[in-house]
């Protein structure tokens, strides 16, 4: 096999992924079995033409049509059954683990913002995009929607699950191994829909938290002129309007935070690999890279463009 | 004859539909260029100038009245104007009173400047392009856009009457009472 199959329902990488595909596949072979039957026995019947059939008495027709029936009545309730066990196997972790993570995730056209959850508001991060999950422990998502109707679907992890406007959802998930997956927003949400992608890394236990206490302080102090200068741009011109770097003046909360936007894989919630290039790309116009998205052209001049982005990339 | 007038009136209906559904996400269309001074006052020096007729160019544009809308809750305006502009310790948008007049270009430099007693400025911090969805937006709270392009009811329970149910009245410039 190529490249890794990150956003696959065949390849799970979670327990619950895991039932989900065990499902299709039962869901496969019975449907392949019957299909074949019906072929098969369609093909018998076309071969035999009409004489065997006014030929046959009504007893064999009426066993024939209750053999038909009956295997039918089997097939369902195989299917049924099946079902019925694996709803009841991925709702199995909803049970509260006391060792359980917490993550919120608030939809936004066309985003995702992330926060993990704390009784102790100071240990409160906040993301976005972009979300790393410790192997091996459930974690339960809370899902919440800022303005229309998205849903949640990393198909290696889980099934998907609404956000709605209004209504407070949750759904269960375990990594079991660790690796990068990709999650999409399944629900028509808008324009940019199809650009509304969810990074999920999951990190060994010691990785996830170290991951974890970087992402709680706040961003470094600039350590060069043109950084001071990037730094200057983010607070005094428009971007702080919407956007939020911890430890700076920009206190936006329209928008991604970008705190730790350099330790993220990608940019416009998937649409570009993160590099300098893309980033100063998307500074400049991102309505060329994601039409119609919510951030306008800043209008920024060039002198401001290669510090701002010196800048961003201190923000690990 | 009367083929030719249908055809026109076909022509006519797409056009005006051309502009309610266009969504000009990055440029700012030449109307946002203000060519008159803006006054606060009717008071001039030498004889009256006409008021400018600058309209915002997001008028008859349903894309830039939703964004006024949506911009109008993220940036907080709701905070200080009530969520449908009804006022609190900022004025009530929704009257037909306006201290410093309610002319495209009027709102444009209150939004973009700031008003002395309590109005920030929002000049510089964010796109005039969206200055301009913002007046917009303004004026359909108090019904000076076309019904057919203005926003229409929240998601959630109003209590007032969505901004494209909104009937124009006439509005004064009062200044300060
Ligand atoms: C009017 C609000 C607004 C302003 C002003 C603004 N942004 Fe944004 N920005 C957004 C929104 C909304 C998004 C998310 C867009 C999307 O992915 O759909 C975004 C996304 C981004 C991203 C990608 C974040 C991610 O995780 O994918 C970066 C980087 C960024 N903005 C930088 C800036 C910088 C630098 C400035 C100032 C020059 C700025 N923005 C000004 C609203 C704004
Ligand atoms: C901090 C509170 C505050 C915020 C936020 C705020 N306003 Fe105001 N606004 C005021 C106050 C107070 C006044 C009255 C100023 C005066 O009388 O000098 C005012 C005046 C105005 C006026 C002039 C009304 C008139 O009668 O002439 C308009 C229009 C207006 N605001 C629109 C907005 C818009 C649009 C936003 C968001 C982009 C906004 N305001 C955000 C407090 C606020
Ligand atoms: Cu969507």
């Amino acid at each position: 096999m190529g490249a890794p199959l990150i956003q696959s329902a065949l390849h799970p990488a979670g327990i619950q992924a895991a039932r989900i595909e065990h499902l299709w596949w039962v869901m496969f072979w019975v449907c392949s079995v019957v299909f074949v039957a019906v072929v098969v026995a369609m093909g018998i019947a076309v071969v035999r033409g009409r004489g065997a059939a006014s030929s046959a008495s009504e007893a064999t027709l009426a066993r024939s049509v209750a053999i038909a029936v009956g295997l039918s009545i089997v097939a369902l309730l195989v299917l049924l059954t099946e079902g019925e066990l694996v709803g009841r196997g991925v709702a199995s972790l909803r049970e509260q683990d006391p060792n359980a993570l917490r993550i919120q995730i608030t939809g936004n056209q066309w985003w995702w913002d992330v926060q993990y959850l704390n009784p102790n508001p100071s240990l409160i991060v906040t993301t976005a995009n972009e979300i790393h999950i410790p192997v091996g422990r459930p974690v339960g998502i809370v899902l919440r929607s800022n303005d229309v109707i998205h849903s949640l679907w990393i198909p290696a992890l889980h099934g998907k699950r609404d956000l709605i406007p209004g209504r407070v959802t949750e759904i269960w998930l375990q990594a079991d191994r660790a690796g990068f997956y990709r999650g999409q927003c399944a629900e028509f949400c808008g324009l940019q829909h199809a650009k509304m992608a969810l990074g999920v890394v999951a990190d060994l236990p010691d990785d996830f938290e170290r991951w974890l206490t970087q992402m709680r302080s706040p961003a470094p102090a600039p350590t060069t002129p043109s950084q001071t200068r990037g730094k200057d741009v983010v607070e005094r011109g428009p971007c702080a309007m919407c956007h939020t770097v911890v430890g700076t003046l920009a206190g936006g909360r329209t928008a991604p935070d970008l705190t730790h936007i350099a330790s993220r894989s990608s940019i416009g919630a998937g649409s570009l690999p993160n590099t300098r290039g893309n980033l100063g790309g998307w500074i400049v116009d991102p309505q060329h890279v994601k039409p119609g998205n919510h951030m306008p052209a800043p209008g920024l001049s060039s002198e401001e463009v290669q510090p701002l982005l010196d800048y961003l990339e201190t923000l690990k | 004859m009367r083929r030719l007038m249908c055809l026109l009136a076909c022509v006519a209906v797409a056009a005006a539909g051309c502009e309610r559904e266009a969504r000009r996400y990055t440029e700012l269309p030449a109307a946002a260029n203000r060519s008159t001074a803006v006054r606060l006052t009717m008071l001039q020096p030498g004889s009256p100038q006409p008021l400018s007729n600058v309209q915002s160019p997001y008028q008859y544009n349903a894309y830039g009245l939703s964004e006024g809308k949506r911009l109008y809750a993220a940036y907080n305006c709701a905070g200080c104007h009530g969520l449908n502009g009804g006022g609190a310790i900022g004025p009530a948008l929704t009257d037909d009173k306006w201290i410093y007049g309610s002319h495209a270009d009027q709102l444009f430099s209150t939004i973009s400047q700031g008003r002395p007693d309590g109005m920030p400025s929002f000049g510089g911090h964010i796109p005039d392009q969206q200055i301009w969805q913002l007046v917009a937006y303004v004026q359909s709270l108090a019904g000076m856009v076309s019904q057919d392009a203005a926003t229409s009811r929240n998601d959630d329970q109003a209590a007032a009457k969505p901004e494209n149910r909104i009937e124009d009245a006439r509005q004064i410039q009062t200044g300060h009472r």
